[in-house]
């Protein structure tokens, strides 16, 4: 199972933001998506998704394109996960995750036993079960952001898009979401997932794909592809990759700026 | 809210509306005992004799019947369309007369009684005056696309409004000042004293029309109320959906309207009472707002016709509560 993009053309009639992309997405894989503001993530997920039309090209999910898919078919293959916001319409996290059945029923149908019991179970895997009858405007940001994420799951689609998950999240629900996000690959769903945070690929993705201007400056797998150099250059700063040794013994790479010389709090005497 | 206690709450409801039903039936210049109400009603459905008075019978069938009839109708049919709107445009703070489409409705219906035309035609009249009002608020809002789209939509709604408001004072101008005036501007302020049979005949099945479908489709306008790429990505077609809706909810407004002229608010506070008791779902908001809408409006036609000596106009009375209570919401949703 895959879903691919093929000499994508992408953006708005008479202003492209793209052209001739090409990324694949394959079950059980984390592609994590980086560019600066401005360069066309959130445009090139929405035509992944079918929300806006591509200007050429190719998208198809297991070899078969989905340019005149409905909706509905569309959604039970293809979830999107946006980023959390304030609603006026305050649901229950449980009729949140709920809304995740719509494309499986019929356009009079009321949720079935079965919807329902699956919608539980999302919410039980992302251990917010406990909340499922508070409101949305009464939990933390992240645990809104749980609940999207649950909704997805509750659609039983095999490949997820997911904007910014972790963006206006605090230091430990951006953690939250970036474990959920490994369990959901290990459960074998394909994932995209744009981020600011490199650090946040280095933990989570197989694959990485820099974005400039619309066009891919580089992919291939993280550790390979999230380079000082290549990130210095993707955000016209300059900026460093480390390795650190966690107390385990295990390593993790961050990424940090460079400050330029002289005005590092550290070195003052 | 769980779902157990959003179901006794819709019973609940339903028992006010029983009970108000047959406390509306029994007040008035000349009271009935809430029995023989029942004897009345009991021997009109099913033919037989209901071994009452005349007079008395024809009090509650003649003359309070189809009053209560309309004035349930009527609370109904604002109420699901004001929360069916709300949900529409993602927005709280609209209602049928707050978009202006209960304006456009009653240019349409005024137009109609200006030339004379049948109930029939008061009512496509009314349908297509609120479908422009409608397609007016949609092209300026998206025009304008201001940064507070709630506030943005409210405004276009009043601008978009006192334009229908200044067509119908056109036409009450033109209106014959003896015959047609008084009919024009009585029925505008909101009443149902003149509710006849005839035109509840007509004006029922059109409402009917329009409510079953909302009702139908409830678990999918749930959705409405999420971003656009949200229900989209969730496999909804919004764009039939918002026909749908638009559609239907104008249709309930347009009968409303062309029963009882414009009476506001109902539409705004009832789905915001519903919503308070049982959570956001759409689903469990439109039945309970059906209910709460119907008692409403009787609850104050029928204050309305009983406190003094002369009669209230309904549509007076529910501004003097919407308004308060539009202005507690207004600062419940922007002083966050």
């Amino acid at each position: 199972m895959s879903l691919e993009a093929r000499s994508l053309d992408y953006g708005y009639p008479g202003h492209p933001v793209g052209r001739g992309l090409e990324a694949s997405l394959a079950a059980g894989e984390v592609v994590a998506l980086l560019g600066p503001n401005g360069s066309g993530k959130s445009t090139l997920m929405r035509t992944l998704l079918g929300l806006q039309p591509r200007l050429g090209g190719k998208i198809t999910l297991d070899a078969r394109d989905i340019a005149g898919w409905e909706d509905a078919s569309r959604a039970r293959r293809l979830a999107y996960v946006p980023q959390a916001a304030d609603s006026y319409f305050d649901f229950s996290l449980r009729e949140l995750v709920e809304m995740g059945r719509t494309a499986h029923r019929g356009v009079f149908a009321s949720p079935s036993p079965q919807d329902r019991e699956i919608a539980a179970q999302s919410l039980e895997r992302l251990g917010i079960a406990h909340l499922a009858d508070r409101p949305v405007n009464g939990v933390s940001g992240g645990e809104r952001q749980l609940a999207l994420i649950a909704r997805a799951l509750a659609t039983q689609a095999a490949f997820v898009v997911m904007d910014e998950p972790t963006a206006n999240l605090d230091f430990g629900n951006q953690a939250r979401v970036l474990d959920e996000i490994v369990r959901l690959r290990e459960a074998g769903i394909g994932l995209i997932v744009s981020t600011h945070h490199p650090e946040h690929a280095f933990r989570i993705a197989d694959r990485a794909i820099l974005l400039r201007a619309g066009q891919v400056v580089a992919t291939g797998p993280t550790e390979a592809t999230l380079t000082g150099p290549a990130l210095s250059a993707l955000y016209g700063r300059p900026l460093e990759v480390a390795e650190v040794v966690l107390s385990d013994g295990s390593r993790q790479k961050v990424c940090l700026p460079v400050a330029p010389r002289g005005s590092r709090a550290a070195e003052s005497p | 809210m769980p779902r157990r206690s959003s179901g006794a709450i819709l019973a609940l409801a339903l028992a006010v509306l029983v009970a108000l039903v047959a406390w509306s039936f029994s007040v008035g210049r000349f009271a009935v005992a809430p029995a023989d109400v029942l004897k009345a009603l009991w021997a009109a459905l099913s033919g037989g004799e209901s071994g009452l008075a005349k007079n008395v019978e024809a009090v509650v069938l003649q003359v309070r019947g189809p009053r209560v009839l309309a004035a349930l109708a009527v609370g109904a049919a604002l109420a699901s369309a004001g929360a069916a709107y709300q949900n529409l445009f993602k927005n709280p703070l609209v209602s049928p007369d707050i978009l202006g489409v209960s304006a456009g409705c009653a240019l349409g219906a005024g137009l109609a009684i200006l030339f004379g035309l049948s109930i029939v035609m008061i009512q496509g009249l009314a349908f297509a005056g609120g479908i422009a009002a409608v397609a007016l608020v949609l092209a300026v809002g998206n025009w304008v696309r201001g940064r507070d789209p709630i506030l943005t939509l409210i405004l276009t709604g009043v601008v978009v409004g006192s334009l229908f408001g200044a067509g119908i004072a056109l036409v009450k101008y033109l209106a014959d000042p003896y015959n047609q005036l008084p009919a024009i501007t009585f029925w505008l302020l909101g009443s149902f004293a003149g509710a006849l049979p005839k035109d509840l005949a007509v004006a029922l099945p059109v409402m009917l029309a329009g409510i079953v479908p909302l009702v139908l489709l409830r678990w999918r306008i749930d959705l409405l109320a999420l971003s656009e790429d949200e229900a989209r990505s969730l496999g909804l077609d919004v764009s039939k959906l918002r026909i749908a809706v638009i559609a239907c909810a104008t249709l309930v407004t347009a009968s409303a309207v062309a029963i009882a002229g414009v009476i506001g608010w109902v539409g705004l506070v009832i789905p915001h009472a519903a919503r308070l008791l049982v959570g956001a779902a759409f689903a469990r908001v439109l039945p309970l707002s059906l209910v709460l809408g119907a008692a409403f409006m009787l609850a104050v036609d029928t204050a309305c016709r009983t406190v003094s000596a002369t009669e209230i106009p309904p549509g007076v009375a529910t501004a003097f509560i919407g308004t308060p209570v539009f202005i507690v919401l207004l600062a419940a949703t922007f002083r966050r």
